[in-house]
């Protein structure tokens, strides 16, 4: 379903506790524990729905599904799932909310100066 | 892909809850000021909320989300006053919601919260809210009138227009225990129009709206 096919994600599994900086250049899929940052500049995070993250984020696309507390900037969209847990400003150009998930915090729109 | 998925648009197996809409005068007036400014701060107090969250950002303002209904659910806010009974500790409450700088806001929409909120969290709740609006800025909020039973179904309120609002019933858990059976919060009192006044004292002026539905709307400018 949501879960991404090894292989076009960097996967970090349920059991996987990770303290500190997590950077990257490729899409990565997270269901475990993540207390620091993540920042994926140019590619997507997805936190499955046992992910715990206490991050601030920054990607091109966040997928949350799971716990969030921090904040996400993404340059391009945000998604938050039914089960979504999310405490923290979100900064994006653009964002679906599925009804159900949980949002403390400020979104913030921010238009894409890029494109005409 | 479509985004800002609309609620009332999720799929028939999860038979969502009955949604019925009202007209809502104060929310026209929210809506002038935010049709005649940009980039203004909105708290919305309620459940996490597409449709309002797309009426505010799509308008060029920020979007604040917080549901302090389900805050004041949590266990660990109850304590015991000196009778014995037992009270929620609105300081704690408050240290952990409605953080926010002095003076943020622009624009507060807080429902029919003081109706549903237990007794000790109300005016703190309202002195926060002071605190943390601009001299000017409004606040949207609703009364049940004396004809309303105890057993008034609580709603959440989402923005479709500029004076109009989509009711959809709120289910929780009962307070202290957040695994159980989701049911409809309980009015906890009625507040009269004096009540309502000493309430918001601390404002600038303050607007009743009269609606049929058993409700006055109040409009209240910090």
């Amino acid at each position: 379903m949501d879960t991404p096919k090894t292989g076009e994600f960097a996967h970090i599994g349920k059991s996987v506790v990770i303290k500190g900086e997590l950077s990257g250049s490729e899409d990565l899929y997270l269901d475990g524990h993540v207390e620091g940052s993540i920042e994926l500049r140019n590619h997507s995070l997805t936190v499955g729905p046992n992910g715990n993250v206490k991050a601030n984020v920054t990607a091109k696309g966040v997928v949350i599904q799971g716990k969030l507390d921090g904040s996400v900037n993404a340059s391009d969209r945000v998604e938050l799932r039914q089960s979504a847990v999310v405490t923290g400003d979100v900064t994006t150009q653009r964002i679906s909310i599925e009804e159900g998930a949980f949002l403390k915090g400020k979104v913030d729109i921010q238009k894409d100066s890029g494109k005409a | 892909m479509k985004f800002f998925r609309s609620s009332s648009k999720q799929a028939a197996s999860a038979a969502p809850p009955q949604k019925l809409t009202r007209r809502s005068s104060g929310m026209a007036e929210i809506s002038r000021l935010l049709n005649s400014q940009d980039g203004l701060c909105v708290l919305d107090m309620g459940a996490t909320s597409a449709n309002n969250i797309r009426f505010f950002t799509a308008k060029g303002h920020k979007s604040y989300s917080e549901d302090l209904l389900r805050a004041a659910l949590d266990p660990a806010l109850r304590i015991q006053d000196e009778k014995g009974n037992t009270v929620l500790d609105s300081k704690k409450f408050l240290a952990e919601n409605l953080v926010y700088s002095n003076a943020l806001f622009d624009v507060v929409l807080c429902w029919n919260l003081p109706d549903y909120m237990e007794e000790s969290l109300v005016k703190p709740t309202i002195d926060r809210l002071w605190s943390v609006m601009k001299p000017g800025g409004l606040l949207l909020t609703f009364f049940h009138t004396r004809d309303a039973g105890p057993d008034s179904i609580c709603y959440r309120y989402h923005v479709t227009g500029t004076d109009t609002l989509e009711m959809q019933e709120i289910k929780l858990p009962p307070a202290g225990r957040p695994t159980g059976e989701k049911q409809s919060p309980r009015l906890q009192r009625v507040f009269n129009n004096r009540h309502i006044e000493n309430l918001f004292r601390d404002f600038a002026s303050i607007k009743f709206f009269l609606a049929r539905d058993a409700i006055r709307e109040v409009l209240v400018v910090r």
